[in-house]
């Protein structure tokens, strides 16, 4: 629609070799009373003055910087990708132990390499997953609360609110969950513990300190991936045609079963791939889980009550101290096995919505 | 006595049957649940916020705070302040933006006035929503592998930059994306029927009308970066004192700053931690209003 080949194009007809720019002003009346007969846009004239040609060579100029950009980021995932790998194979080629299998992460000499991902990829999964079951009801109420039940006018700034959770920084949220909401939790936990713990995912844990767990941390993490899921969600609710809407309230539906017959399912897929993006976030996060989770010497038992680390905060918490390649080699292998699964999360996420043909 | 009784009775049944009490009651629940929901979301943002008020304002209202380094200062002495990390913050942030700005707006430029339904707009696309998903760490990892694994540079400010980059380029496209999409397209056919070559009708006429919103997303995006952590636990190292070179050196930023502190635990370290807390969330505050001024001033004006 904007492609049209209007390089120069009425500029030759008016005037020649003048100062470009100037036609533009010169021509104005003309073009304008000329409009309606003319019809589709003139042909190119066959004459090229100065001032055009110039001016094709900034289109040319243009075209190809904005268009270098583009593939520019392109090629950034891809190189991403491959410079992650770059580092992370000669790790992983030395690596006394599986790579997938292992529950050792022990780089601290780097002739010895023994590590492996399976701890790192469980709790990752687990509180990710937690965090995820407590967000996405949560989510879904607020976006059909913002969209079909508070006042029009305070639907707005209620909006603003949840989008302001979105702006508090990471490591204030890591920082407030293990000093102010972890002692709060702490006689949820024991009563969990104590009334379910055969249950293998409240058994009591192995973290050393109090709160400094894959339940806390759950918790906040659910808190901070609620901005996401709601407002793509609240997007896509408030997208359902509004023929829809009011063929319920034709046939009598109370104002729930409208949100069940018409919004629901028309927003579905959005809810379920905004879900899925919020599942990114939470997997990619790194400071507040540094934070809360309690580093532990015993492996992952699967409990919620249990420390230990994600690839993210396993990354953070001992990078800083690296001074060789090969032991570098080992976290970066474990950072590209976290891109790998963030990019499968998203990119998957993404073709749901676009298949639903919602815009995020 | 039947005939009366069939007299009193309507020969048809009301039109309008009334909500049967199992759907009122069904209807009453969804909509308490549903507020609920709001109100689970809402306690801990005022909790968050309750708490850095409550345990930061003090500090930050001590005289020396906005001015003073801790340089010198032992983990348990009082006073100092957090020059040093506010200055980190900015600096490299305002670098991430500085780099990342162009790019953003010409990938946007690129996708909405170039690359209609090609191939390579649409990877383009793929890959801003991909980049909008990365997290942090792996942002820093990949520039530790670049930046000083491959090319040899000393961890820097200039490297959580390069970081920060990263992130910030995918919310800079998607933002200005959507404001260049709005843009109507009688404007670009007036400039191109009088003659305007594109790159010019693009950056006299389209750019102009939608810098409002494209400056609020920019600020938006710097608000976002200037919160992260991550980078800065890999790509440079804390230094209690001001240091002005982003190329070489150790150097403090808010969050870095409130990292280390975690392992202070006197009070004094307590009242850093807050402290910077307090801080980074006003800074981002400043921007996110400086964000909506400038969409107010630079607005197009409507007849």
């Amino acid at each position: 629609m904007t492609d049209l080949p209007v390089t120069g194009g009425p500029a030759g007809a008016g005037d020649t070799g003048v100062v470009r720019g100037l036609p533009v002003t010169a021509t104005i009346p003309e073009g304008h009373v000329r409009m309606p007969d003319t019809g589709p846009p003139p042909a190119p004239p066959p004459d090229e003055p100065a001032g055009a040609t110039s001016s094709r060579r900034g289109d040319r100029l243009f075209r190809w910087l904005v268009t270098g950009s583009g593939a520019f980021v392109v090629a950034l995932i891809g190189a991403i990708g491959l410079f992650l790998l770059v580092q992370a194979i000669p790790s992983v080629l030395v690596d006394q132990d599986n790579f997938l299998l292992s529950r050792n992460f022990d780089t601290e000499d780097p002739a010895n390499l023994r590590f492996g991902i399976l701890d790192l990829l469980l709790v990752t999964v687990e509180v990710s997953v937690f965090a995820l079951v407590l967000a996405m009801p949560v989510g879904l109420g607020i976006a059909l609360f913002l969209t079909q039940y508070a006042p029009p006018r305070l639907a707005r700034p209620f909006g603003y609110l949840i989008d302001v959770l979105a702006a508090v920084p990471s490591i204030i949220f890591g920082l407030w969950g293990i000093l102010v909401l972890a002692p709060v939790l702490e006689p949820v936990a024991g009563w969990l513990q104590a009334h379910l713990g055969g249950f293998f995912l409240f058994a009591p844990g192995n973290s050393g300190i109090a709160g400094a767990t894959v339940f806390t941390a759950g918790i906040v993490l659910a808190v901070m991936i609620l901005p996401i899921i709601t407002s793509i969600t609240r997007e896509v609710f408030e997208r359902t045609p509004r023929t829809h809407v009011e063929a319920a309230l034709a046939l009598g539906a109370t104002r729930w079963e409208v949100i069940r017959i018409a919004v629901l399912p028309f927003g579905r897929s959005g809810y379920i791939s905004a879900s899925m993006l919020g599942l990114g976030r939470a997997l990619g996060e790194t400071i507040a889980l540094t934070i809360i989770l309690a580093g532990v010497q015993t492996p992952f038992s699967g409990s919620l009550f249990d420390g230990g680390a994600t690839f993210a905060s396993k990354i953070a918490l001992s990078f800083a101290e690296l001074n060789n390649d090969l032991s570098a080699g080992a976290y970066i292998a474990a950072g590209l096995v976290l891109f790998v699964l963030t990019f499968a999360v998203n990119a998957l996420a993404r073709a749901v919505i676009a298949r639903s043909g919602a815009v995020a | 006595m039947s005939t009366t009784i069939d007299l009193d009775e309507p020969a048809v049944g009301p039109t309008f049957t009334p909500i049967s009490t199992g759907r009122k009651i069904r209807n009453g629940i969804a909509a308490v649940l549903v507020t609920l929901a709001f109100l689970v979301a809402v306690v801990p943002l005022v909790w968050v916020l309750w708490t850095v008020i409550a345990e930061g304002l003090s500090v930050v209202l001590r005289p020396g705070w906005w001015t003073q380094s801790l340089n010198g200062l032992l983990g348990r002495q009082q006073g100092g302040g957090a020059y040093h990390a506010i200055y980190g913050t900015l600096m490299q942030s305002l670098i991430a933006a500085a780099i990342a700005t162009p790019i953003g707006i010409l990938v946007a430029i690129y996708l909405v006035e170039y690359g209609a339904k090609s191939r390579l707009a649409r990877a383009t696309t793929f890959m801003v929503d991909i980049l909008t998903g990365i997290p942090s760490i792996v942002a820093a990892l990949f520039v530790y592998a670049v930046w000083i694994a491959i090319l040899g540079f000393d961890r820097s400010a200039f490297a959580v930059s390069l970081a920060l980059v990263l992130l910030m380029v995918p919310v800079v496209v998607r933002s200005t994306e959507e404001m260049l999409r709005i843009v109507p397209d009688d404007l670009r056919e007036a400039a191109y029927a009088l003659g305007v070559p594109k790159w010019k009708t693009i950056v006299r006429i389209v750019i102009p009308t939608a810098l409002s919103g494209m400056l609020t997303g920019i600020s938006l995006a710097l608000a976002r970066i200037m919160g992260e952590t991550a980078p800065m636990l890999i790509l440079v190292a804390y230094a209690p004192f001001i240091n002005y070179n982003v190329f070489e050196g150790n150097m403090a930023s808010l969050p870095l700053l409130m990292t280390v502190e975690r392992a202070n635990p006197t009070e004094a370290g307590s009242d850093r931690i807050w402290g910077a807390a307090i801080t980074l969330i006003l800074i981002i505050t400043v921007f996110q209003l400086i964000a909506a001024l400038l969409s107010r001033v630079t607005a197009p004006k409507t007849k």
